[in-house]
């Protein structure tokens, strides 16, 4: 087990690094106006004792745009692994510093979300498994096949449409309110949490179906199995047969499902927070990439990749955890 | 890694040679399941069931004809199939049947309304100058000077000017050139150098003890003024006439006419006197009164010119405002109207808006014009409205429809091509290979995929990529992002297949490799294939139509589905044209909806001891 997770974790680093070099070699391609753009805006303040192409050259040897985009990439490279992403040219910020800003809002959107979805899928996915092509199956999976087939925007689309505009319920737009600043911090985090609701639907709906399906085939898969026969013939209940045999073996591959929710807890919903735009780290970043913002598309970029071999690892551990038989192997 | 998209395929092999053997346990194991749970299952599962199950007719069924059984069995997946069949029908042969092209736009006559006249009561003088005279901004300055002091003379440099009013507001200006005076009644002075002609000292002194202030002698006027204590007599040259009242041709020959010092003066003149006609050059002239309006007809009786205080501009100095145009305008002015139609030259009516500012009037002319209609509501020749471009709408979702559904097929093509091979390679010959490839897999799963496209969106925007290698360079970067998921499941497949028998048959023959991989693993992989890129049909779709809609896809003039809801993204839009994106939504969430129905219909079909 500790050997896997040594090998394990090398290939984490081994990935990590070439796919920040193929995004290192994509951000590099983008036209260089904004850094252009940058330096012009710095020489032309009055305190500014260099000139304009100073400025260029001093921006481009800083985010080592001089250099091909090998050299270039190391030298990111070596100023990542010690933690400095440099400053955001979108923001005028360090990367890491907007960064810490804004990712809670989406954890905590995600989280919500993840909550809400088990609550809600798990059972739904049991129930759609034990009662096998009845009318309640075909339900749970006619909604679940709409969830996963519905467009992220389309969905935002009803449903500001209904609530926002027919209703008038929610804002179409934002975090916070209108009076936000003028509120206790009690009404600020419940401002906060009503301008929530829509976003968090929106995740939810979409992403229910998905575990619910899955949770279906594996119990499926799980019901289908000699042990469950055996226990339904040794007379045992039809709860206990559920709950305790077949439940806790659908566990097994929910846990690992789960493990690869957590990138998406922490990298945002890009395109819903986009569209409602909530300053999480989903919209920021979407902000950062258009405008061709290379230190934050770098770091955000890095950031999911390292967090997807993370998540890998840790499904991987949970599996070990959960299933005796993988940790013998 | 031992992640579930890895670990699924391995449970299920599917082969093509020992396929009826696996039914027919299938259906066994089945039939027990489906005694054991008689009472969950609706009564007409039991009778197809029990249907199939006949020996005789699974003999006689090919296995293709099995999975198309099973599949049309399936009632969702016969729903999503027809769902399908529409879409291809409505994308690929709606357009043949409709009168309009994708990028075609309507219009319509709207009344635009354009600043066309300004009109203003006149408070300033307007001056006409005598013929080889100047009464330029000095000489005018020091006449408003004097007007204001009320003097009737005024003085620029060695010439004196004599202001005569005509009628309030009408001013004529005369240079004065004094002949003679007469200092302290001690008998006349001729001026140096002017000899007096004969009788005029007679004439002076009749019309002096008579009282007048000029007279006649000669045929030469001479005016008497004072100057302190002196009397003097001079000849008086017409300089300028300064006047409120403006003068308009009936005519835009007569211009120069109307225009003339002389013309005006007289014209002047009989106004003041309110007389009804008056001559100049021998010709004569008629005037007729019209509350505010007066008009001056010629000889003939025909209107000549007219003369009002408005005072009507074009906007447009190359334009001839008509006399019938200014009078009206006038008119309607005076009557404190706001819109008059007046018809132009070609005889057709139209509408003029009259707004005023201050003291100002505006004449706007509503032009007709042709329109792009906008957001259309729906009617019968446009039955889903007109866009933001004025284009059919139904028309554009059509031709969408063709590039989404493109879209998606090249891209799953694209998909499949790539993670066949190396799927394919990998599974085949194992170890360093296969850990080679699939550390490449790895690398390409770890890329996170929308940041990425967004990047290249961004790009292709940038370096203004043209709409439809746009879309080509979009079907590959979502081609090469989406591979690895089709990879795995043939490296999955072929690493279970190749430990069959017909597969050490195949080596025994000594055929070679890339014929063994390829013919014969790859076809056994085939059905699995066919239903994880049905799969991922639908999330192309969804991908390409989010890209769209986030307008980093396919751009105008060419559409999908995606970039037409993008208008959506307008608050305005979606509150008040909800058939701008609603109808765009819906075709693609049921072809989505298809696409997944299927490809769930045929795994089942494949795979029936899978069934989920």
């Amino acid at each position: 087990m500790k050997n896997f997770i040594i090998r394990r974790l090398f290939l984490a680093i081994f990935i990590a690094f070439f796919g920040a070099m193929i995004i290192y070699t994509t951000v590099r391609s983008l036209p260089a106006s904004y850094v252009d753009q940058i330096a012009r805006q710095r020489a032309s303040n009055p305190l500014s004792t260099k000139s304009y192409q100073e400025w260029l050259e001093e921006l481009n040897s800083v985010y080592h745009l001089d250099v091909g985009i090998i050299p270039g990439y190391f030298g990111w490279l070596s100023n990542a692994v010690r933690g400095d992403f440099g400053e955001s040219w979108h923001y005028g910020i360090p990367v890491t510093e907007k960064f810490n800003q804004v990712v809670w809002y989406s954890f905590i959107i995600n989280i919500i979300t993840f909550g809400v979805q088990l609550v809600i899928s798990i059972p739904l996915g049991i129930l759609a498994a034990r009662k096998q092509y009845s009318r309640t199956d075909y339900a749970i999976t006619v909604f679940a096949l709409a969830g996963i087939s519905l467009p992220t925007f389309f969905l935002a689309t009803i449903l500001k449409y209904v609530f926002s505009i027919r209703l008038g319920w929610f804002d179409l737009y934002g975090l916070t309110g209108r009076f936000h600043t003028s509120m206790t911090d009690f009404q600020q985090i419940l401002d906060i949490g009503y301008h929530m609701i829509l976003p968090v639907i929106t995740l939810m709906m979409l992403s229910i179906g998905g575990l619910m399906r899955y949770t279906r085939t594996n119990m499926l898969e799980v019901l289908n199995s000699d042990y469950i026969r055996t226990a339904r013939a040794k007379g045992l209940s039809e709860k206990v047969v559920i709950n305790k045999h077949a439940f806790r073996n659908t566990l097994i591959p929910l846990v690992s499902y789960m493990s690869y929710l957590i990138p998406s807890m922490f990298g945002g919903a890009q395109i819903t927070e986009t569209l409602y735009q909530i300053p999480g780290i989903g919209y920021i970043s979407y902000t950062a990439m258009i405008r061709g913002d290379i230190p934050f598309a770098m770091f955000y970029t890095t950031f999911l990749i390292v967090l997807t071999q993370v998540s890998l690892i840790i499904a991987d551990i949970m599996y070990a955890i959960v299933d005796p038989r993988v940790r013998v192997n | 890694m031992s992640d579930e998209k890895n670990r699924l395929p391995d449970q299920s092999p599917i082969i093509e040679e020992p396929i009826l053997e696996d039914i027919e346990e299938a259906e066994e194991g089945k039939m027990i399941l489906d005694e054991e749970r008689q009472e969950d299952i609706p009564a007409d599962f039991q009778d197809e069931e029990m249907a199939l199950d006949d020996a005789r007719r699974i003999k006689s069924l090919s296995p293709g004809m099995l999975v198309f059984k099973r599949f049309i069995r399936n009632k969702l997946a016969v729903i999503g199939f027809a769902i399908l069949v529409f879409m291809f029908t409505f994308a690929f042969l709606g357009p043949l049947f409709m009168p309009y092209e994708q990028d075609q736009y309507f219009t319509h006559v709207g009344y635009q309304s354009k600043d066309y006249a300004g009109a203003i009561y006149n408070t300033e003088l307007r001056y006409t100058v005598a013929d080889g005279e100047e009464f330029g901004s000095y000489e005018r300055a020091q006449f408003l000077l004097a007007l204001g002091k009320d003097n009737e003379i005024f003085s620029l440099g060695e010439d004196t000017h004599y202001i005569q009013t005509i009628a309030d507001g009408t001013y004529r200006i005369i240079d004065l050139d004094k002949v003679a005076g007469e200092l302290m009644r001690m008998g006349l002075t001729p001026e140096a150098g002017v000899t007096l002609p004969e009788g005029f000292e007679e004439a002076y002194f009749a019309a002096k003890d008579a009282g007048e202030e000029s007279f006649e002698h000669d045929g030469v006027l001479y005016r008497i003024s004072s100057e302190k204590k002196e009397i003097i007599i001079s000849t008086e040259e017409n300089i300028a006439l300064a006047s409120l009242n403006v003068f308009d041709p009936y005519n835009e020959e007569d211009l120069d006419v109307v225009d003339s010092f002389k013309f005006k003066l007289a014209g002047e003149e009989a106004i003041a006197a309110e007389m009804n006609e008056f001559t100049v050059e021998n010709q004569s002239y008629e005037v007729q009164y019209d509350e505010g309006q007066i008009t001056i007809f010629d000889a003939e009786g025909q209107p000549f010119a007219g003369v009002s205080e408005i005072i009507v501009n074009p906007l447009d100095k190359n334009e001839y405002l008509s006399f019938e145009f200014k009078s009206a305008i006038r008119q309607a002015i005076r009557d404190l109207k706001d819109r008059v139609v007046i018809p132009d030259a070609d005889g057709t009516e139209v509408e003029y808006r009259i707004a005023r500012v201050n003291a100002n009037y505006y004449i706007r002319r509503q032009t007709p014009t042709a329109l792009i209609s906008i957001y259309e509501l729906p009617s019968a020749e446009h039955p889903l409205g007109l866009d933001n471009n004025g284009m059919d709408n139904l028309t554009r979702l059509m031709y969408g429809g063709r590039i989404s559904l493109m879209v998606g097929f090249v891209v799953v093509i694209l998909e499949m091509i790539i993670g066949v091979i190396i799927g394919g390679v990998s599974g085949y010959f194992g170890g360093a290979v296969d850990t080679g490839l699939m550390r490449f897999v790895d690398l390409f799963n770890s890329i996170p995929f929308y940041p990425v496209v967004i990047i290249f969106g961004s790009v292709m925007d940038t370096l203004d990529v043209e709409p439809i290698t746009r879309i080509f360079l979009l079907m590959a970067i979502l081609g090469v992002l989406g591979w690895t998921g089709i990879a795995r499941v043939v490296r999955g497949q072929i690493l279970s297949l190749r430990e069959q028998d017909f597969m050490v048959a195949a080596e025994a023959t000594g055929i070679r490799t890339s014929r063994r991989i390829f013919r014969h693993l790859v076809p056994n992989v085939m059905p699995l294939l066919i239903v994880s890129a049905t799969g991922s049909l639908g999330g192309i779709i969804i991908t390409e139509a989010t890209l769209g809609f986030l307008g980093l896809g396919v751009r105008f003039p060419l559409a999908s589905w995606g970039s037409i809801i993008n208008v959506a993204s307008d608050p305005y839009v979606m509150t008040n044209f909800w058939f701008m994106w609603l109808p765009a939504g819906l075709l693609i969430l049921l072809t989505v909806l298809g696409f997944n129905f299927v490809g769930d219909g045929l795994r089942d079909a494949f795979d029936p001891r899978m069934k989920r």
